[in-house]
């Protein structure tokens, strides 16, 4: 009996996962098709192809845990639990958005929910949140930080200074490499003297892990096993996940530095497919029920795109609002 | 009121923050046992502790981040970078996140971190290590500098800093820290962005702050001599910088100089020269005056460095060349 309702427990997160997932790309597909009629503005970084990562990571995370992000930061903020309407109001560059519309796409945060920030500088969350792991140590709390980066972070000062420093301090920060194989353009190949960037980790004395990062439930565990470790006092983990961005790094990239095959191998190992086909050859679930959990998601994205659309922009004569803290 | 050095004015800040808040701690490289490059920090890791006082590793691109990143959880971080020339190694995290936090989240995350940064030459210590290089974040919105001359400004203009929800950039002049001035026994605290008027008079205005404030007071004695009587505004804090005071002074003198130990182009007296323009131009009576560090790296030698900042004859000279009748 009692088997049994762990299982549908397990089987009520597997799909909340599929649900998030589904939700990052819908809802980055919309952004993408909202520029075409000029509702949103300036570019963006599609997160497409890497869904798993974030919702693998923040799945084990508990709502008082901490975030860094990234330029391609929706799919972190949606998983960390974020509410889309306000991202998409940010978006829209409305006043209801997470930031007020002073943010935009590289620059939302929300505190509430343990988000302390996407970064629109390669690697600039990198030692924001190993602060905020030094803030956890110094208040003797047992939360962790997530931080995510890219590839082409890890070639950044930020990345040594701060990996070595949460090391000796040993704080409890997990840091999080979504190696996409592109710095922009930039190969991996050409831009790392290794097969792999988690070898890095042993010169900082602290765990170095190679992830599926296109496997949700492999990314949660691995996550799970670093934040129990940092819950502990052990320090920091660095975890490898091996991914791929289905879209260029922005929104007109021409993508003319990747093969067509390349590309086409990677679309087979689709987070969203493959967790899809886990579900359904394992029984947890049907067809029917997924393509009702794909009309929810559908749901969810058009009231925030009405949301966005109905709310006020900024009044300019707020514009100079929030320069400065005026408390204190 | 006890006469007291600046570095120990300082101190004493540094140490009755840390008792009122325990939130506050200070970061940098080698100010625990070694006490800082200057000792501005001598002492306190025994008074309390590696937790509170904390060296750091030689990650100067970094350590802001660290210290921003502990703001969002509530710490109030004050971190000593050694020499203000060093502060070209942080400055992704100085302009692009702690400045900017504020207003690209929407006024719902503040960063109360303070920046200490020892700066200024005459020290012979050449072209990396005498540098004020303040005129470089003055356009940056956010930011608060302050840049104290006496003790007394010191001590409350870094209370107020430290108790301050904004990042502030704390400037010491080098060759200040070991002047004496007096300093209250009680408790207290100057609001930024007010300047102070360190000497009235009626015949010019000097705009001036930092240890510039000094070399513009000792010039003032000598051209009191010459029939020049100066009115000296110390500004204390650089950014937001006190308009008030400086258009009442020159509505009253009509004439406006502005000194300071940065380079002439560019600097914090061009940004105060062009304000004067826009909003006072109609009350001055001449050109205005400025002066500043020849536009040439620190040099070395003596006689090398001596030549390219100002000091009070150099200040002395300028003025009665230019102003006397």
């Amino acid at each position: 009996m009692f088997g049994v309702v762990i299982k549908l427990e397990k089987k009520k997160e597997f799909f909340e996962y599929y649900k998030k997932m589904l939700l990052i790309r819908k809802f980055e597909s919309k952004i993408l098709s909202l520029f075409d009629v000029q509702k949103v503005y300036g570019t963006t970084h599609v997160y497409i192809g890497q869904e798993a990562v974030a919702v693998g990571a923040c799945a084990a995370l508990t709502k008082q845990d901490y975030i860094t992000s990234t330029h391609r930061g929706h799919g972190h903020y949606i998983a960390k639990g974020g509410d889309i309407k306000v991202i998409m109001s940010e978006l829209f560059g409305k006043e209801t958005g997470c930031c007020k519309g002073r943010g935009g796409t590289q620059h939302m945060s929300d505190l509430k929910i343990g988000h302390l920030g996407s970064n629109g500088i390669t690697g600039g969350g990198i030692p924001i949140a190993t602060g905020a792991g030094f803030a956890i140590k110094y208040k003797k709390k047992n939360n962790v930080v997530v931080c995510f980066f890219g590839d082409g972070a890890c070639n950044e000062g930020y990345f040594h200074e701060s990996l070595n420093f949460a090391s000796i301090h040993k704080l409890p920060v997990i840091y999080i490499c979504e190696n996409n194989l592109y710095a922009m353009s930039t190969p991996v190949k050409k831009a790392f003297p290794t097969e792999d960037i988690s070898v890095r980790a042993a010169s900082y004395n602290i765990p170095g892990k190679i992830v599926d990062g296109n496997n949700v439930l492999a990314v949660k565990k691995m996550v799970i096993e670093a934040s129990n470790r940092a819950r502990k006092g052990k320090g920091p983990t660095f975890l490898e996940c091996k991914t791929y961005r289905h879209f260029g790094h922005s929104r007109n990239d021409p993508k003319i530095y990747r093969t067509k095959a390349e590309e086409k191998q990677w679309l087979k190992k689709d987070p969203i497919l493959l967790f899809k086909s886990y579900l359904l050859k394992n029984k947890l679930t049907d067809e029917n029920h997924l393509k009702n959990i794909e009309k929810e998601v559908e749901q969810e994205i058009n009231e925030a795109v009405t949301f966005a659309e109905k709310s006020p922009f900024p009044n300019p004569i707020d514009v100079d609002k929030y320069v400065f803290c005026e408390t204190g | 009121m006890t006469e007291t050095f600046f570095i120990k004015a300082l101190q004493d800040s540094l140490i009755e923050e840390m008792q009122r808040d325990e939130n506050v701690f200070l970061m940098g490289e080698d100010i625990g046992k070694y006490g800082g490059c200057f000792g501005v920090t001598r002492g306190l890791l025994e008074k309390f502790g590696e937790k509170r006082v904390l060296d750091i590793p030689m990650s100067e691109t970094s350590m802001v981040g660290w210290a921003i990143g502990s703001c969002l959880l509530g710490l109030r971080p004050i971190v000593e970078v050694m020499f203000m020339d060093f502060i070209t190694l942080c400055m992704d995290q100085i302009i692009n996140q702690a400045a900017k936090m504020s207003y690209i989240y929407g006024g719902k995350v503040h960063i109360p971190l303070v920046i200490r940064a020892p700066a200024g030459a005459g020290r012979r210590y050449a072209a990396s290590h005498s540098q004020s290089l303040e005129s470089l974040f003055m356009s940056i919105p956010g930011l608060i500098m302050v840049a104290p001359s006496t003790p007394y400004d010191a001590k409350g203009l870094m209370k107020t800093s430290i108790r301050n929800n904004n990042p502030v950039l704390f400037i010491e002049s080098k060759l200040l820290y070991w002047t004496k001035g007096k300093v209250p026994d009680k408790e207290y605290t100057i609001p930024l962005g007010k300047a102070s008027i360190v000497r009235k008079g009626d015949n010019v205005t000097i705009v001036t702050y930092s240890r510039m404030t000094n070399e513009c007071l000792k010039a003032a004695e000598k051209l009191q001599n010459k029939d020049i009587d100066c009115e000296i505004i110390d500004l204390r804090t650089i950014k937001p910088y006190d308009k008030k005071a400086i258009v009442e002074s020159v509505k009253k003198t009509g004439k406006l100089v502005v000194v300071e130990e940065g380079c002439k182009t560019g600097g914090i007296g061009a940004e105060i020269i062009s304000f004067v323009t826009e909003n006072a131009h109609s009350y001055l009576k001449s050109p205005v005056l400025r002066i500043a560090s020849r536009d040439t790296p620190i040099p070395y030698s003596p006689v090398l460095e001596d030549a390219s900042i100002p000091n009070a004859t150099r200040i002395e000279n300028i003025i009665t060349q230019k102003l006397k009748k």
